[in-house]
């Protein structure tokens, strides 16, 4: 009753927008979809809410297929695409009250579900919605995207250009909503968003590298992690990467995080040939990984 | 049908809030039947013309002040030699030299002719014409007013008679020629832009991802349009009667009725134009391009079709609005009913019905 993807493959002309990806998503699950621009995460998408049809393979969305059961998915699903998507020239209650009705419900009906999140736009609700600012924005569309209760929730990059606080309260809506037996489809480029769902699919280039929950993905880092600091970062950066034994050194805020080809890699070989070439005030620590370490590494 | 109301309804949102195409929807029939009908005019009033009189006797006199008393000439310049008149020319404001000959009285008298000569600037061709036209026409009335009395054997008459127009008021010819692109522009064009607007702006993503029905967004677009279009025709119609004093000769119900049915016509070719067109500038070129050119240039509204090389011709029988103006110059001048009209009538409805089932068969379900 959730979502099935079965070796869905699409391409446009010569692009391969998605290379025979297969996944589940459970009833009632908070799944994210985690990967750069052009990864693919919206083609597959419309591909689920039926706005484009795959070359090869099979989904169903709560248990109806993409294709020959379009309409009653078009029912049942809420999406919220990535593009602000509303009408700018209807106030926040008309553009509340027009998806409503068209799905056939009342505000008033399914107020309880979008309670939490209008009253926090109700105070504008005779603003026109290109008035709003960006996590305002995502609000209402939210609102709007569950006006009728779906079943499944379809968020692309939901986050994507909104402020740290309101992604933060984002992110706490769709655990309450999921709480309310809704199943969650989100794609989002921040690694650090991945941490909140139950499972992840990070996804590259057409291709999905791996599939599971944002602990174990974490975990299965498979090297030794040293987040590495000194006084000239560029410098730092150009000197780690002609260093004999560098496996990978990616710059991660204001720390480069470096693993090493050896598996005997002592920290302080490197403190040494960091020395030698110069550089002063030098850190080497161990860290753990994150799961944008891991996405690194498995897209290296 | 909630749903489709609240659809109409949101399409009312749309239109009202942009105050500035709604300023040129209502603003643009209403400045094109004004320009049409004062400015832009085949009937000459007021032009100024020169004398040169030779002869400067008692017929002249009479005939120059006949002239004179006319309200579509005023007399600007009398000049006294050949070698003035194309001073006069050049100066741009004389359209019209009356050259009288020596002796003129003398000569009608004893030879029985006397010969003016009428000098027109052709630059304007059809001013020109029209310019020798009238004044023709005023020296054979006058001529007719001198044989007064005598008889002549064997006189051939012709007695025209102007139907429908009496007074040749270009006006006539205008009002139904402009009404029908102000119906074909407000139809045509602003569905075809409002539907790709939403495609452009992504809200059309949401709109399928919905339990509507593909007829009811294209009919939820449609509704409002017709009604703005019927507005604009009663507007156009009032100004044609009240401004222009320009009758309706025929039933107000079939011309009413008709106007609906090309208002359907265009708003189908709009759709149309909508489905092929991804963003708001191409259905707007198309549109203008495809549809108000032709609807210009080749609808017998400004050129007489009749007068078109053949390839022409036969083009300008696939453009509705050819039959549209036949339509309702028909029932507007002619006062002709429908039994006049079914054919031109019955050739917009098969237009009408090809170009909806066209559309909705050319209506995306999905994205690509």
């Amino acid at each position: 009753m959730g979502i099935s993807v079965k070796n869905i493959s699409k391409s446009y002309d010569k692009v391969m927008a998605l290379k025979d990806i297969s996944f589940e998503v459970k009833p009632g699950e908070l799944f994210g979809l985690i990967g750069p621009d052009g990864a693919g995460k919206t083609t597959l998408f419309r591909i689920l809410t039926t706005l484009l049809i795959a070359d090869k393979g099979e989904a169903t969305v709560a248990g109806y297929n993409v294709i020959k059961e379009y309409k009653s998915i078009r029912n049942h699903v809420g999406y919220m695409p990535g593009r602000f998507s509303l009408y700018q020239d209807l106030t926040v209650e008309e553009n509340l009250n027009f998806f409503a009705t068209i799905f056939g419900t009342t505000i008033q009906e399914n107020y309880d579900l979008i309670k939490e999140i209008y009253v926090q736009i109700e105070p504008f609700k005779d603003r026109r919605a290109g008035k709003l600012s960006g996590g305002m924005k995502q609000k209402l569309a939210l609102s709007c995207a569950l006006i009728h209760k779906p079943k499944v929730l379809f968020l692309d990059e939901p986050t994507t250009g909104v402020d740290p606080v309101s992604r933060k309260e984002f992110w706490e809506m769709l655990k309450r909503l999921q709480k309310k037996g809704i199943t969650i489809l989100v794609s989002t480029p921040y690694m650090d968003e991945a941490a909140l769902c139950d499972r992840i699919a990070l996804i590259q280039n057409g291709n999905i590298l791996e599939i599971d929950t944002p602990e174990v993905i974490k975990n299965s880092f498979p090297k030794t992690l040293f987040k590495v600091k000194a006084a000239e970062t560029f410098k730092l950066i150009q000197d780690l990467g002609s260093y004999e034994l560098t496996h990978s050194a990616y710059p991660f805020g204001e720390y480069i995080h470096f693993t090493s080809n050896n598996v005997d890699f002592n920290a302080k070989d490197l403190v040494q040939y960091l020395e030698s070439n110069g550089h002063t005030d030098i850190e080497v620590n161990e860290t753990a990984p994150t799961i944008e370490d891991t996405f690194m590494e498995l897209s290296k | 049908m909630k749903r489709f109301i609240g659809f109409i309804q949101k399409e009312f949102y749309h239109i009202l809030r942009d105050r500035r195409s709604l300023f040129i929807l209502f603003g643009m029939p209403i400045a094109q039947v004004l320009l049409f009908g004062f400015a832009i005019t085949n009937e000459i009033n007021n032009v100024d013309i020169a004398i040169l009189d030779h002869s400067k006797d008692a017929t002249t006199k009479e005939i120059i002040s006949k002239i004179a008393a006319s309200k579509y000439f005023s007399i600007k310049q009398v000049i006294d030699n050949e070698a003035a008149i194309a001073t006069a020319f050049k100066k741009g404001h004389i359209k019209a030299v009356l050259n009288f000959e020596n002796d003129f009285s003398k000569k009608l008298i004893s030879e029985n002719k006397a010969t003016i000569q009428i000098l027109t600037d052709a630059t304007d061709p059809n001013t020109a014409n029209t310019i020798s036209n009238y004044t023709a026409s005023i020296l054979k009335n006058y001529q007719e007013d001198l044989n007064k009395g005598a008889t002549l054997s064997y006189q051939i008459v012709p007695k025209t008679r102007l139907a429908y127009n009496p007074e040749l008021k270009s006006v006539f010819m205008f009002v139904p020629g402009v009404m029908t692109v102000i119906l074909m522009l407000v139809s045509a064009m602003m569905t075809s832009i409002s539907i790709t607007r939403e495609k452009e702006l992504g809200t059309m993503e949401i709109l399928l991802v919905s339990p509507l029905k593909p007829f009811q967004v294209i009919i939820g677009k449609v509704v409002p349009y017709i009604l703005l279009a019927v507005i604009n025709a009663i507007i156009i119609i009032l100004l044609s009667l009240f401004v222009f004093k320009m009758p309706v000769q025929g039933s107000f119900f079939l011309l009413g009725a008709e106007s609906i049915l090309f208002i359907i016509n265009a708003l189908s070719l709009g759709i149309l134009i909508s489905t092929i067109s991804t963003s708001q500038q191409t259905a707007m070129m198309i549109s203008l391009m495809g549809l108000m050119l032709p609807v210009i240039l080749l609808s017998g509204f400004i050129f007489p079709i009749s007068s078109m090389p053949l390839p022409l011709q036969l083009l300008s029988h696939i453009i509705p609005a050819k039959w549209f103006i036949i339509i309702i110059k028909g029932i507007m001048l002619k006062g002709v009913g429908i039994e006049y009209l079914w054919k031109e009538t019955l050739i917009l409805i098969g237009m009408t019905l090809f170009f909806i089932a066209l559309s909705i068969k050319k209506y995306k379900i999905r994205l690509e």
